[in-house]
């Protein structure tokens, strides 16, 4: 396990020295918010040719809603933990391979079409965690724009300066592993012990 | 109870508090409180699960959520799902403001959603649409009891999605008996992994039917962490399944580690002889639940978040 603390953008040289288990912390200003409909949106503008308002490329894609608030003209992220990241399989590998995104923050991890484009891409995924809304926020310094924002404030695109957002644990690197496949596999491993506590042989 | 009796009491003339006021403004607090700090027995909790975890990945988990939980304290959100509104309130046969209740539940949830700041969680699931302040048909929901005396106990308890997506009701053949019950949890676990924001906290409830088994699962979210049932039976059964879901290692958010629950609760009704009716209700980590006893006389005791000088 090593700690890495990188600055955006990343390049791809970055993202496929980390492997799973390591902690990264992220700095910089390509940091954006994408739930369901950014993506959908996303790839929907490159279909059309058209440019996305920022640039994608060796950016992190952070999947949540956030609660955010405005003060004094000026809009503040309050609270900002991760959302269900199984929800962007459907469109996360074509976002990869179009846009280059280097880092996917998300919980609960995803798929194998995902793995297989951020081995394809030279990108990781890393889980946040869940519910940690309050930390997040507080790596989230700026809000430096809010596009978008026609689709809601949970899924509008918010772009981001980050300072020491973390700690992201990588679950799923650009060498085709995922903690989270593991996981899945050693729980099945254990199931008998399991069941045989409840009485079931 | 007639509109001028209310203003009979003593403590009322005196000070002329606002019924309406008052228990608006304890709403409002409770919210506060529930989405910003965790009851102390949850918190404690986690804080000796970071101390029993040898896994490092289970370590940095519970660590985020401990530092999480230091910089929420009291001001911000700890999540950024604020839940979907959810009150119990256990009111008195003589508690004189009865009917203030609903109406100061709904506009101390518009307060708090504004002033917390909530996100605002309240969807119509047919012509679609959030309506923005919590609000809207049913909800809040309010889950009535009435009991002998004269106070209101009120508990706010915001409900967050991801742990109630994995929620579940079985209605399992009587022959399956309580091994085939302790099955159904067991395997919910192993299916949903860490996706619920593990550590969790289980509530069970056995028999009565579809819709009291579940309704009685999810009161046991809010039993305190460390009781366990009065009758020796149904303890052991909690014990059994806190160990069960234990050992399956699925640990802190589903990435390994000794805790996978921090609790789990179980309570029953009788059943119908041809059903078996199982609920089992999911919480997440982030169990926020606060409590305030309202009296006749509008005096306000926090149970579960106290407040200095109480």
């Amino acid at each position: 396990m090593v700690e890495y603390h990188l600055t955006t953008p990343i390049s791809e040289a970055d993202a496929r020295k980390l492997q799973v288990g390591d902690i990264v912390y992220v700095t910089g200003e390509h940091v954006y918010t994408a739930r369901d409909e950014a993506h959908e949106r996303a790839l929907h503008l490159f279909e059309k040719g058209e440019m996305p308002p920022v640039d994608f490329e060796g950016s992190v894609i952070y999947h949540v809603g956030p609660v955010a608030w405005q003060k004094d003209g000026k809009w503040k992220i309050v609270s900002a933990g991760p959302t269900t990241s199984i929800r962007m399989e459907l469109f996360e590998d074509e976002f990869l391979r179009k846009y280059n995104a280097r880092i996917i923050v998300g919980k609960g991890g995803m798929g194998a079409k995902t793995l297989e484009a951020l081995k394809e891409v030279g990108a990781v995924y890393c889980s946040y965690t869940g519910g940690c809304g309050a930390l997040a926020a507080k790596g989230l310094k700026e809000v430096r724009a809010y596009e978008w924002q026609d689709l809601g404030m949970p899924e509008a695109l918010w772009v981001i300066t980050a300072e020491e957002f973390g700690p992201l644990l990588v679950t799923m690197d650009s060498h085709g592993n995922s903690m989270h496949d593991e996981m899945d596999k050693r729980v099945a491993e254990r199931k008998a012990d399991v069941y045989a506590i409840i009485g079931i042989e | 109870m007639n509109s001028t009796s209310r203003w009979t009491t003593k403590a009322d003339v005196d000070i002329m508090k606002d019924p309406a006021d008052v228990l608006q403004d304890t709403v409002f607090r409770l919210l506060k409180m529930a989405a910003t700090k965790l009851p102390k027995d949850v918190e404690d909790a986690l804080r000796t699960a970071y101390e029993n975890e040898d896994n490092e990945t289970a370590k940095t988990q519970l660590g985020a959520i401990i530092e999480n939980i230091g910089i929420a304290d009291g001001g911000i959100p700890m999540c950024q799902d604020t839940g979907i509104m959810i009150f119990y309130a256990k009111v008195g046969y003589d508690f004189p403001f009865m009917d203030e209740i609903r109406t100061a539940v709904e506009n101390g949830t518009r307060k708090a959603t504004a002033e917390v700041p909530l996100r605002p969680n309240a969807v119509n699931p047919i012509v679609g649409g959030n309506s923005g302040d919590n609000t809207g048909r049913k909800i809040p929901w309010i889950n009535w009891e009435l009991v002998p005396g004269d106070s209101l106990e009120i508990t706010a308890f915001p409900k967050g999605g991801g742990s109630e997506n994995v929620s579940i009701v079985g209605m399992l053949k009587p022959g399956v008996g309580l091994t085939g019950v302790k099955k159904l949890v067991v395997d919910n676990a192993m299916r949903y992994m860490g996706k619920a924001c593990a550590p969790n906290i289980i509530g069970i409830g056995i028999g009565g039917g579809a819709d009291i088994a579940i309704k009685i699962a999810k009161e046991q979210l809010r039993r305190p962490l460390n009781d366990s049932h009065p009758e020796h039976e149904v303890a052991q059964i909690e014990n059994e399944i806190f160990e069960a879901i234990n050992a399956t290692g699925i640990g802190p958010m589903g990435l390994g580690g000794k805790t996978t629950v921090l609790g789990v609760k179980v309570d029953y009704a009788m059943r119908h002889p041809a059903s078996l009716p199982v609920g089992v209700a999911v919480q997440c980590w982030a169990a926020r639940r606060s409590t305030a006893v309202i009296t006749k006389d509008l005096e306000v005791t926090y149970l579960t978040h106290p407040v200095e000088g109480q």
